[in-house]
């Protein structure tokens, strides 16, 4: 098994895709081959390409690929696509947009399931890329579907956050929910050579004044992902977004609240495994009381977090 | 590690699903057959990843190789099976995929098949196979991943 580690840290690729599962698994070789893992990481310039179904997100990343290999930068990505809630089964097609690149050694693309794995995606996105960062790649990026909460969380986990819109998004940008704007570092406009892409430009310049934090001085960059027209502008404007954090002394503190926010789900998801089995210990009277109106629920959480803590056994790593 | 079992372990016991990729080797340019494959692997609560059309054998390897798939699903309408079949399993030879389990559908000559599953080919499904009996071969064939290692 530590024959794998070896042979990821040689840079055999195989080793590398063997390893991801491991992670996104949470296997035990793959939590101990994060932790070594760990110090080979920080390197890699992390990218959220978001924005709804058919935006054109994974026709954008490819484009996107290809110039970062005319710049030799190497790029890995994890394109995640939504899980049926019923089968918990997915059909993932995110690589038929990106079958140019596919074949070059600089180029390594991963579909990964909204599915609930050992944990949440969240983590498992941040543990994926964490591995692809010390496997070596210049630029790693996230394809997420934005439509919901999570998913704007999923966008903070990144560098540099593109946000993908496009023309015909139902009553338009105005009409989408409130905090998925902020969360852009870029704006780009794809689909340009639709009617409404203009418009679209101009609602969110007007949107843009009214938000707060980065967005309101995000780039907006129109492309047609299908001709690559623009792409290298949303390029240069990724790679330059990181530099001005860099030289304004931004980007220590933004990866230190990234990587914050990544111990936060890994010890909530702890703790609720935790509460899981106090909950299954339960003594009787509690449930009964609850039922009887002898005990609020309030109380009994209480009661539960004293019981959680007794439960931590202080050894545990 | 204790025998007891963390948090972490115990999401771990949870075994990921079966990952298939499903490929259109050669030149025609037909996927509905595959497409419906697709659909119904994933509603057996498969993760399936779908290449699209006129894949190279290099290509299959490849994207078999990174996805770290358990089974490969080839669909090939084209007659070409004979010259592309050794190619692909070659080349997943090559990309270090000895443990994948690969199976075949499509119009397939009958006398063509030992040869086919002397290659490695695990089954061949003629037109017309019930997709409950590719899910149920699948399940049963595939080969079990990280949990147990
Ligand atoms: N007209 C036009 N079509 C585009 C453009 N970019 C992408 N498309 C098309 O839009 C469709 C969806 O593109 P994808 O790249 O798969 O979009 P996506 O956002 O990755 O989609 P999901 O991953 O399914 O959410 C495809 O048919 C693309 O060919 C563009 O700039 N103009
Ligand atoms: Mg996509």
């Amino acid at each position: 098994m530590s024959d794998l580690l070896e042979r990821f840290r040689a840079g055999e690729r195989r080793a590398l895709a063997r390893l991801l599962s491991h992670v996104e698994n949470r296997t035990p070789f793959g939590i101990q081959a994060e932790r070594e893992l760990y110090p080979l990481t920080g390197r890699a310039h992390l990218i959220g390409i978001t924005g709804p179904p058919g935006a054109g997100k994974s026709t954008l990343v490819a484009g996107l690929i290809r110039e970062a290999r005319r710049q030799s930068l190497t790029a890995a990505v994890l394109a995640v696509d939504p899980t049926s809630p019923v089968t918990g089964g997915a059909v993932m097609g995110d690589r038929i947009r990106m079958l140019d690149v596919q074949s070059d050694e600089g180029v390594f693309i991963r579909s990964v399931t909204g599915r609930g794995r050992g944990g949440g995606l969240a983590p498992a996105l941040c543990a994926m890329a964490h591995v692809l960062d010390a496997f070596g790649f210049d630029l790693v990026l996230l394809e997420t579907v934005g439509a919901g909460q999570d998913d704007v969380d999923i966008a903070r986990l990144a560098d540099t956050t593109v946000l993908v819109l496009v023309p015909g998004l139902g009553d338009g940008v105005q009409s989408l929910k409130a905090g998925t704007l902020e969360v852009a570092d870029i704006f780009v406009v794809n689909k340009a050579d639709l009617p409404g892409a203009n418009q679209v430009v101009r609602d969110l310049r007007v949107m843009q004044r009214l938000m707060v934090g980065a967005a309101e001085q995000a780039p907006i960059l129109s492309t047609v992902a299908t001709t690559g027209e623009g792409i290298d502008q949303v390029l240069r404007a990724i790679l330059e977004h990181r530099r001005q954090l860099e030289i304004h002394g931004q980007l220590t503190e933004r990866t230190q609240r990234r990587l914050l926010a990544e111990a936060r789900y890994l010890a909530l998801e702890a703790l609720a495994d935790q509460l899981d089995e106090v909950l299954e210990t339960l003594p009787a009277e509690d449930r009964a009381s609850l039922e009887t109106r002898q005990l609020d629920p309030r109380t009994l959480a209480m009661r539960l977090i004293e019981r959680l803590r007794l439960s931590f056994p202080a050894s545990r790593s | 590690m204790a025998k007891q079992a963390t948090p972490a372990t115990r999401r771990a016991a949870r075994s990921r699903p079966i990952r298939v990729l499903i490929a259109k080797p050669g030149l025609d340019g037909h996927d509905r057959g595959a497409r419906v494959l697709a659909r119904a692997l994933r509603d057996a609560g498969m993760e399936v990843i779908y290449t699209g059309l006129f894949q190279t054998p290099e290509m299959i390897a490849r994207a078999a190789a990174d996805e770290d798939v358990d089974v490969v699903g080839l669909s090939i309408l084209s007659g070409a099976h004979n010259q592309l079949f050794p190619e692909i399993m070659g080349q997943l030879r090559r990309a270090g995929l000895d443990d994948v389990l690969v199976i075949a559908g499509g119009i397939i000559p009958k006398d063509d098949v030992p040869h086919l599953k002397a290659l490695g080919i695990a089954a061949i499904f003629g037109p017309g196979t019930p997709l409950q009996e590719i899910v149920r071969f699948i399940r049963e064939h595939a080969p079990t991943r990280e949990s147990e290692e």
